[in-house]
């Protein structure tokens, strides 16, 4: 039976849900990403609310990987606002975005480890740098980070003995390692196999609810996109084709939407599908025809 | 007018190029001289790592290379100056040779092969695993991380190796000074000692040190500018290794004749 106060202090913690919820953690007003003359990025604009895990989807060239590496910094934006907690990244110093970086954590598609280290190594790296804590206090926490990911025990190995799967969770721990409140992930499903794959998966949801991070996640991974996300930004020749939660992107009557949703070919390719196909049969019928 | 555009352009592409390794070098040298004072400390470990890797392993091959210029610059020399009867100053040329030029130049050399292919190789690779990305959004900056440390173990190493490719080469000329010059160990010894002013060591060291600098600059920018791909990395060693070759014998130059034309050494 729920109480009075139960019922008082659910409510509150529902109505700091609605403050928290509501804070911005990353805004974009216009941003235009261009690779010398080409502009890969038009114009792209959208908010993420604290705890919210937004994906951000698109085709391979749709400009989505871009999208993610102008958000942690390593590409500079030709126009435009990046608001990350309330600063703009394409208008600060090099030690502002230190500070941001911080507070962030970035999960490559490949771990991107460091071959040279072991995997507690890696994952201790950013607290090494940044922070004075003592080497056993240090200790504690890999291996907590490691826990988290399910690696624990795994600190002495070196991450060319660690499986795909493996790999990605270790590079999760180490995007953990200085309690950021923003993860970006990206690609994290990609090249495992759909179990490990589902892993990760459990492992992005995991985190949200245990630590109600900001989570973007730019994937093409349907299954898991929709697994794992609050709101979409599907991302189409550089240019926003829709937004919004997932539950609206999977009834979306959109033609691109659907065409992505439904994994169907752009017309030029099917139509070179069917030339080969009608070549390859027409071949077969000329074999059959000798013999 | 197309030739003279090309000529533009490629002037251009030179001093950017340049500029970058100065650039790079000249943040190194932050890192290694004011970071320390602004609470950015020198990795000393990956320092010393890094100076087992330049300078010790060198140590065989440097010292067997070394050891055989020194003997064939003293049959050189000797092929010559039998004709005048001065076999016994084999050990003046050699000594003089080995320590104003040869010394620095083929350790230089070495080294390149060695360490600043390896230095490409394995930025490049980093690069390429988008590790130095994840580098940067941990707000680790790879030029402290990575190349300070490389940096430091070349500035400290080159000229430690360049004193004994020194020492080596003038026992390869005193083999021959032993076994056709009339020569004992001892004695061949001491005339390489006396033929030697300490500017002869010193214009060398300083030059090491330099080249030091060149390798590093050249080994660690051509990692930093790899594409994607593996391929590109073998294209980055390659450019380290033809490119620093390339300008340590500028550097060599611009150095010799600061010394000969500003302090008549």
């Amino acid at each position: 039976m729920i109480g009075a106060s139960d019922v008082a202090g659910e409510r509150m913690r529902e109505e700091d849900r609605e403050v928290v919820d509501s804070e911005k953690m990353i805004s974009l007003r216009d941003l235009r990403v261009s690779y010398g003359e080409r502009e890969i990025l038009h114009g792209i604009n959208f908010d993420v609310m604290r705890g919210e895990t937004m994906v951000i989807l698109g085709g391979s060239g749709s400009g989505k990987s871009t999208l993610l590496r102008t958000l942690v910094g390593l590409e500079r934006p030709s126009s435009g606002q990046i608001w990350i907690k309330g600063q703009d990244i394409a208008a600060i110093s090099q030690g502002e975005m230190d500070e941001i970086r911080k507070k962030i954590g970035m999960s490559f598609q490949g771990g991107a480890l460091f071959g040279s280290m072991t995997v507690g190594e890696n994952v201790a790296l950013p607290l090494r740098e940044h922070t004075r804590l003592e080497d056993s206090t240090i200790e504690i926490m890999l291996r907590l980070k490691l826990e988290q990911v399910g690696l624990a025990g795994f600190e002495y190995y070196m991450p060319s003995q660690l499986s795909g799967g493996m790999k990605k969770r270790a590079a999760v721990a180490r995007a953990l390692a200085m309690d950021p409140e923003i993860l970006f992930f990206d690609e994290p499903s990609a090249g495992l196999d759909p179990i490990i794959a589902a892993g990760i998966d459990q492992l992005i949801l995991e985190l949200k609810k245990a630590f109600r991070m900001t989570i973007i996640v730019v994937t093409h991974e349907l299954a898991s996109a929709f697994l794992i996300a609050d709101r979409m930004v599907l991302i189409d020749k550089g240019n926003i084709v829709a937004i919004g939660p997932k539950e609206e992107m999977r009834s979306s009557t959109q033609p691109r939407v659907r065409q992505f949703l439904d994994r169907v070919a752009e017309p030029e390719i099917a139509r070179e599908l069917d030339y080969l196909q009608m070549l390859t049969q027409e071949r077969g019928r000329r074999g059959s025809g000798v013999a | 007018m197309q030739v003279v555009s090309q000529i533009g352009g490629s002037v251009t592409n030179s001093l950017a190029y340049v500029g970058s390794l100065a650039s790079l070098g000249g943040r190194a040298a932050y890192y290694t001289f004011v970071g320390p004072f602004q609470g950015k400390p020198l990795r000393l470990q990956r320092a010393v790592s890094q100076a087992m890797d330049v300078g010790v392993r060198a140590l065989p091959i440097l010292s067997l290379i070394t050891f055989f210029i020194g003997l064939i610059l003293a049959l050189q020399s000797a092929y010559e100056l039998r004709k005048f009867g001065a076999l016994n100053l084999v050990a003046t040329a050699v000594a003089i040779s080995m320590t104003r030029e040869l010394g620095p130049l083929i350790t230089a050399i070495v080294v390149i092969g060695r360490s600043g292919s390896a230095f490409a190789a394995e930025i490049g690779t980093m690069k390429v695993t988008e590790e130095i990305d994840a580098l940067e959004t941990m707000a680790i900056s790879p030029i402290h991380f990575l190349v300070t440390p490389k940096f430091l173990a070349m500035i400290v190493m080159l000229p430690c190796l360049t004193i004994w490719a020194n020492s080596m080469g003038i026992l390869g000329g005193a083999l021959f000074g032993v076994a056709q010059a009339d020569f004992t160990w001892g004695r061949y010894i001491q005339a390489s000692i006396d033929a030697l002013f300490l500017r002869d060591i010193t214009t060398g060291l300083i030059k090491s040190v330099m080249f030091g600098i060149t390798i590093t600059a050249v080994g660690c920018l051509e990692g930093l500018s790899t594409g994607a791909g593996a391929e590109q990395v073998g294209r980055s060693t390659t450019r380290a290794v033809v490119m620093s070759i390339f300008l340590v014998v500028v550097v060599d130059l611009v150095f010799t004749m600061l010394f000969f034309f500003v302090s008549g050494v």
